[in-house]
């Protein structure tokens, strides 16, 4: 069954540990570089906001579409992307046909790189964790069904 | 010793007088002996610096230091130290701060940074992986720490570079200043800032994109996932790890005001009656709090907060702390939560360290009020307490060292042998360091003896004794050498490794997990004893740098306030007195295998595998140096 991940920026305290444990998880080597990292949190320091960027797991993919090489597949039972770095070239045309920003490309390797959502059991969400007066975190992933109640009580909350 | 994990290997100096840089190999048994951070940074300043080196130019270096864990997935791993020889009290000083800055160092591919020398003309400095480079910072001198940090990444066009700065009060080499860095973090206390500014050092902007590499990362993760997980929800400090992440360090405001420990118009009282009223949900609610973290920490005490309306409407704070809370709130006899925010604000743009500057704001109010100072000399402000407009005024004089700004740039010790009069008697600090919020003495004997022995001055955070001294009979001395003892030695861990001590010590991370922390990331078998050995070590260590620049028992002691009769509060009629703390000093002393001046003794460093520091000891000891 298709899942995916659920983000609430709202309460996003910009900690980045999904990107270090992204980085980490993916490596070769065991290390942590969140300039690796298969999701981005992008930083408005100076206000406090955070807003996670990370791949949307689009059916009619911009970036499969844009990829001349065949190097983005895409699971139809799951919905998880996965890059050929075999097959990818570096062109980064992928990086420019995401709408979001949600691709990135990995400098020491020279290839693109997007979330996998670590084969189904994303390290991102097991790192992000609830504060206890919100009580839930910022990021998760659920059943797509799961996923379309959480935006409409998320929306209901906001009105 | 091979590197398996944590550490980077690189050491990066910079002179700046020399206009160069070098990249050293980190010495490995120094590593394994000192960790990294505080305590490898402590060493080399011991061996480098020449003693009696003047804080205040080229003779001085600053020392940014990570340590292994730093920008690893522990949390709270995103934190650095900069040690150097403090201006305010000529003592050892380290100076901490987290963000996503201190992560950056480690993922340009260095440990340490050693800036040493004096630039001609403002610079700031470059950092992008291996290319190290000194820029000109003339159009950035006199700019506020704010539009440096703005600016810097506009000229680097790249909002991910990370940069720490001084404001005027650095340039300015006030004792008070701070490098602050991503905005809202701030290495403060012991003037930091100034030692930079006398390099004419404006700033240092890092981009990094090597990976720092995690031993065993299966191992760490699982720790994090599980042990860490289980302490924040149900172990002993799971309580105040709660308030933490809701209120940030705020939280422990109502406790210290019931305990009359609250730093009060100029620590003249331990309660203030504006806290009695404090809601710290309402503060949540007026300043629209957001949580937000340093890198890889999930305590979020960071509290982002912006006034909505009224004569401070728009100013913001990305870090609400209890310090600048009550020492801008309580101890300036002001209750208002948007002015502490505003003042709060305007010392990190200006560079000043907001306990520092409040610390001596409440000095030079009760001077006024006392008739030390009349309203001629502070240039017209009406200086009395909970007057706010006076506080923001002087706050620009201090920083420009505008009039009588000049004198209170200094910090507290210096402006009260200048005033003389008796006001000594109230200049509230310890070596020369202002207290923090918590008012020691009778109430609190336990951060008596926190202060006093602190090696950097008054400090709360080599140890807060604050919940743990509720467990021990209240207003004696008993139990609280040990206890200092236990706690302080708990940090000193996470202060090498680098790891923010307030997010471990919540977590309730002690040696047991230190040692498989640190296996787990640098890949070498560490257990409990090397952590009580190296907190021994590192103690030891920099007690000998300060009796080596002079400091001796007399010197671990206290504002005579705070050996004066309470009056109020749990603790009305009781006194703490100079035996009580003696006694406290002799004990604390004989646990760390100190003699009874606190020299460390020969069998006490030779155990501690300290043979060359015990040597120049001898050395200084020989030459009268050590009195």
């Amino acid at each position: 069954m298709k899942k995916k991940l659920f983000i609430d920026k709202s309460i996003c305290t910009g900690c980045r540990y999904c990107e270090a444990v992204c980085s980490l998880v993916h490596s070769h080597n065991h290390q942590v570089q969140p300039r690796r990292a298969r999701i981005f949190i992008h930083q408005d320091l100076i206000n406090g906001i955070f807003t996670p960027i990370v791949c949307k797991q689009c059916t009619k993919a911009p970036c499969v579409e844009a990829c001349n090489f065949g190097a983005i597949l895409i699971d139809p039972l799951l919905g998880i992307h996965t890059i050929d770095p075999q097959k990818c070239t570096g062109c980064m045309a992928c990086l420019e046909a995401c709408p979001f920003g949600a691709m990135f490309f990995d400098s020491e390797q020279n290839v693109a790189i997007m979330c996998d959502l670590c084969k189904g059991d994303p390290k991102c969400v097991k790192f992000c964790r609830a504060l206890p007066h919100i009580g839930y975190s910022a990021l998760d992933y659920m059943t797509v069904d799961e996923w379309l109640r959480r935006r409409v009580r998320l929306a209901l909350a906001k009105e | 010793m091979s590197i398996n994990g944590g550490y980077t290997g690189k050491i990066l100096r910079i002179d700046l007088s020399k206009k160069s840089s070098t990249v050293e190999p980190l010495n490995m048994l120094e590593a394994r002996r000192f960790i990294g951070g505080r305590g490898l940074a402590a060493k080399l300043l011991f061996d480098e610096l020449p003693s009696g080196a003047e804080p205040i130019g080229p003779e001085n270096k600053l020392i940014f230091a990570t340590g292994p864990v730093t920008g690893t997935l522990v949390p709270g791993s995103s934190r650095y130290v900069i040690v150097t020889k403090s201006p305010e009290t000529k003592l050892f000083l380290d100076s901490y701060a987290g963000g996503n800055f201190p992560a950056e160092i480690k993922y340009a591919g260095y440990d340490l940074i050693i800036i040493e020398g004096n630039a001609e003309k403002p610079t700031y400095i470059w950092i992008d992986d291996n290319h190290v480079e000194l820029r000109d910072a003339t159009h950035l001198w006199g700019k506020t720490t704010f539009e440096t940090e703005t600016s810097l990444k506009k000229e680097l066009r790249n909002d991910t570079v990370r940069v720490a700065s001084i404001g005027p009060a650095g340039e300015n080499l006030s004792n008070l200043a701070i490098v602050r860095n991503d905005y809202w973090h701030r290495c403060g206390r012991g003037g930091v800032g100034a030692v930079m500014g006398s390099k004419k050092l404006k700033a240092m902007a890092i981009h990094g994109s090597q990976g720092v590499r995690v031993a065993d990362p299966q191992a760490l993760m699982n720790y994090v996932l599980t042990n860490v997980e289980e302490k924040i929800t149900k172990g002993a400090m799971a309580i105040v790890a709660t308030g933490l992440m809701k209120y940030g360090t705020l939280s422990g405001i109502p406790a210290m005001n019931a305990t009359n420990i609250l730093a009060t118009r100029n620590f003249q009282k331990g309660q203030f009656e504006g806290a009695h009223e404090i809601d710290l949900d309402v503060i949540r609610s007026i300043l629209n709090v957001r949580d937000t973290a340093c890198m890889c920490c999930s305590i979020a005490c960071c509290k982002f907060g912006k006034v909505k309306s009224g004569q401070y409407a728009e100013a913001k704070s990305g870090s609400i702390q209890q310090e600048t809370h009550s020492m801008i709130g309580s101890n300036l006899g002001v209750d208002s939560e948007e002015f502490i925010v505003k003042v709060s604000a305007l010392c990190d743009d200006l560079g000043l360290d907001t306990i520092g500057t409040g610390a001596v704001i409440s000095f030079a109010m009760e001077c006024y009020e006392r008739g030390f100072l009349s309203q001629k000399d502070l240039g017209g402000i009406d200086l009395r307490f909970g007057n706010q407009h006076a506080v923001i005024e002087l706050v620009i004089m201090i920083a420009y060292r505008r009039g009588i700004g000049d004198l209170f740039a200094q910090g507290i010790k210096l402006a009260s042998e200048k005033i003389g009069q008796g006001s000594e008697e109230f200049a509230m600090h310890a070596k020369g360091l202002a207290y923090p919020a918590y008012r020691p003495g009778v109430s609190s004997p336990g951060f008596a003896l926190a202060y006093a022995v602190a090696d950097r001055g008054a400090c709360h955070r080599r140890a807060r004794p604050f919940v743990a001294e509720q467990t021990l009979a209240p207003f004696v001395t008993e139990g609280r050498a040990k206890l200092y003892k236990a706690l302080y030695d708990e940090r000193i861990p996470w202060h090498c490794a680098l790891c923010c001590d307030l997010a471990t010590c919540v977590l309730g991370l002690n040696f047991k997990d230190a040692a498989s922390i640190f296996s787990a990331v640098v890949g070498w078998e560490f257990t409990e004893e090397d952590m009580q050995t190296l907190a021994d070590r590192v103690a030891s260590l920099i007690r000998v740098y300060n009796l080596r620049e002079g400091a001796t028992r007399a010197d671990d002691t206290l504002a005579p306030r705070s050996f004066q009769r309470e009056t109020n509060g749990p603790a009305a009629g009781k006194v703490f007195t100079k035996e009580m703390l003696n006694s406290m000093l002799d004990e604390y002393y004989a646990l760390r295998g100190w003699n009874r001046e606190g020299i460390p003794t020969t069998e006490t460093l030779d155990k501690l595998d300290l043979v060359d520091v015990s040597k120049q000891l001898k050395k200084y000891d020989k030459l009268g140096m050590i009195k």
